[in-house]
């Protein structure tokens, strides 16, 4: 049997893992981008660090993803949040603000509901306030942009919604039976 | 100091963990260390804002168990991680997981493209009550892709088939089933009851859904009902085939499916739609038996199939039998896919004939005294029934016949007792059967 090369793969769980590059599953799982983004661990670092959440793209309309990330964060994180959205006055009982510069706080996270070749301008905005991660939700995926922003000494999470990752290491995706790859003998807070 | 909270490595564990500890964290207030059964009907809100968000699906949290329960969830957890899927939802039994996954995904006017052999009670969910409701399902004998392709119309909406069949010992050419689904934009939903995701993993091989009768060799132990449906979370919902994931949901506020949960779009609608509207909820305590039952899959499945080998080749070697249909055997026609498919083996469940046709079958299945005789399989018991006068009754000669039931045909589920003693009950009863030639 020839000797096979290991692949890194991303699982549908959020871990990664190496799995021979020959094997069903990584033919499986195998995908046409090339940046990959910070691993399970990581993201949960980086949602255990943060205290402040600023939302760039954050709708008043109950429908949308971003109303629903909203509430969720509000009511199930410890996260002050920040809304920004130069066409909205008011989300959640909150003041909303037109840009990031007029935000009283430098967010430890700048969440982003922008399509994905707004993203450029997005981080250079986040650059320009002096915060270190931008989080790109999921669905929204530019690879350049992605590239710039950890060229610059950006954090960059992309194609993940904040309230999946944060529900994921928090009990909420357990509860609904989704896989969260967590496996620990600790007592964890849920 | 580490934080309590986080994992020591971005580690994917290996089966026996997850077997045992997918789906079970402490408890985060008692300490718990074993799965807690919250036999609780409702859960407390917080106020009403949370109450309101949790009910819109804008935020996680238990509303009521026929919806989801921490318990179940420990279980739908663990199967999901070992299926290596996205999640899961558990069910009453395994024909509530189809029926609701049927139900998901066709209604009135729509087609499913189904593989003719299949368990009895499957076939006459498809065949009597889904088609009563206006579902109209094509039956195809065998195992050739080509076959399912053919019978593709512009309203198929899924392509079903079990892995391993039951009792025919048939396996599904899994990865040429997903070629053909795809290629139409449709999943291939596949039924992996008799093969445990210690022996298959249909997800690795292309499958979207995988459904299970939990009441089998999940549980292991013949004592509770359920049953559990996995979604691998690759599959594009939002095609032109299912427009229903791709619409406004009046009774969510207005949400999309697939534009508010991506990836988690079937999961979460299979939840807040069909589980919400049809009802088959697992009970809690019946959620705890079967994880309970999981932590030890591996290790049963091994004997399982270890013993179903003897058996099987101890069978194959007899003159009182006519034919024995365990496709882990060089003269079964599924020899080399069973071998690609199931590296470990191709299950515990077969069928063999006894010479001397209907009366020599009936004669054996009176005369076991370990093997007990019923209408179950995956039992840490080995089971034997004659599938033609009882699982397959209702059928019609026809159907058995598609169905790989020959009339004389007796079907076992090799248990993981002492080999010598199995075998020795097999042979005591062989030679009652073949007095009466």
């Amino acid at each position: 049997m020839a000797t096979d090369t290991l692949e890194t793969v991303q699982l549908s769980n959020g871990l990664t893992c190496d799995i021979p590059s020959s094997s069903p599953l990584a033919k499986l799982l195998k995908s046409q981008r090339t940046w990959v983004g910070p691993s399970a661990k990581e993201r949960m670092s980086i949602l255990q660090k943060a205290k402040t959440v600023a939302i760039v793209g954050a709708s008043p309309n109950v429908t949308r993803s971003s109303y629903f990330v909203a509430t969720y964060l509000d009511q199930s994180s410890d996260y002050e949040l920040f809304f920004v959205n130069p066409m909205a006055d008011e989300i959640l009982g909150q003041k909303v603000y037109k840009s990031l510069a007029d935000l009283p706080v430098v967010p430890d996270i700048v969440d982003v509901f922008r399509k994905g070749s707004d993203i450029p301008a997005v981080i250079d905005e986040v650059l320009a306030i002096g915060a270190k991660t931008i989080w790109v939700q999921l669905g929204i995926w530019n690879e350049e942009a992605a590239v710039y922003g950890e060229s610059k000494g950006l954090t960059v999470v992309m194609d993940r919604c904040i309230k999946i990752e944060h529900a994921r290491f928090h009990g909420g995706l357990h509860l609904l039976g989704f896989d969260t790859g967590q496996i620990t003998a600790r007592k964890v807070l849920r | 100091m580490p934080d309590s909270t986080s994992p020591t490595h971005d580690r994917e564990y290996g089966f026996k963990t997850r077997a045992i500890h997918a789906g079970n964290i402490p408890d985060a207030v008692s300490g718990a260390r074993a799965l807690p059964i919250y036999q609780s009907s409702a859960f407390v809100f917080d106020d009403t804002a949370d109450a309101a968000a949790r009910f819109a699906l804008q935020k996680y949290g238990n509303i009521y168990s026929r919806l989801a329960n921490p318990t179940v969830a420990a279980f739908e957890e663990r199967v999901a991680s070992l299926e290596g899927g996205l999640g899961a939802v558990a069910t009453a039994s395994g024909l509530g997981a189809e029926f609701i996954t049927f139900a998901s995904l066709a209604g009135a006017g729509d087609h499913i493209v189904s593989a003719a052999s299949l368990y009895g009670g499957s076939v006459t969910q498809l065949d009597v009550t889904l088609r009563r409701f206006g579902v109209d399902t094509t039956f195809v004998t065998g195992t050739d892709p080509k076959d399912y392709d053919a019978v593709i119309t512009d309203q198929t909406k899924l392509i079903f088939a079990e892995s391993i069949t039951n009792p025919s010992g048939d396996i599904a050419d899994l990865e040429g089933l997903a070629e053909v689904a795809h290629s139409h934009h449709l999943p291939l939903i596949i039924d992996s009851t008799v093969a445990t995701p210690y022996l298959n993993r249909p997800i690795e091989w292309g499958a979207d859904v995988v459904i299970h009768s939990a009441t089998k060799f999940l549980g292991g132990h013949g004592t509770t009902l359920g049953g559990v449906v996995v979604e691998s979370g690759r599959f594009h919902w939002a095609n032109e085939r299912f427009p229903l994931f791709d619409t406004e949901v009046a009774h969510y506020g207005g949400l999309n499916w697939h534009g508010n949960f991506g990836e988690y779009a079937f999961l979460t609608r299979l939840r807040a739609e069909q589980l919400r509207d049809i009802g088959p909820a697992l009970a809690p305590h019946s959620a705890w038996l079967l994880a309970q039952g999981v932590e030890t899959l591996p290790y049963r499945m091994q004997a399982h199939v270890d013993n179903a080998r003897a058996v099987a080749q101890w069978l194959d070697a007899d003159p009182r039998i006519e034919f024995v249909n365990w496709a882990g055997l060089p003269n079964h026609p599924h020899f080399e896919r069973a071998t690609r498919y199931f590296p470990k083996g191709p299950g515990s469940v077969f069928s063999f004939g006894v010479k001397g046709g209907r009366p020599a079958g009936q004669t054996f299945i009176e005369s076991v005294n370990l093997a007990s005789h019923l209408a179950n399989i995956g039992d840490a018991k080995t089971l034997v029934i004659h599938p033609a006068s009882t699982t397959h009754a209702q059928l019609s000669e026809q159907q058995l016949l598609d169905a790989g039931v020959l009339p004389g045909l007796v079907r076992i589920s090799v248990g993981i007792e002492d080999i010598e003693d199995i075998i020795d009950d097999l042979d005591q009863a062989l030679t009652a059967a073949s007095k009466g030639e």
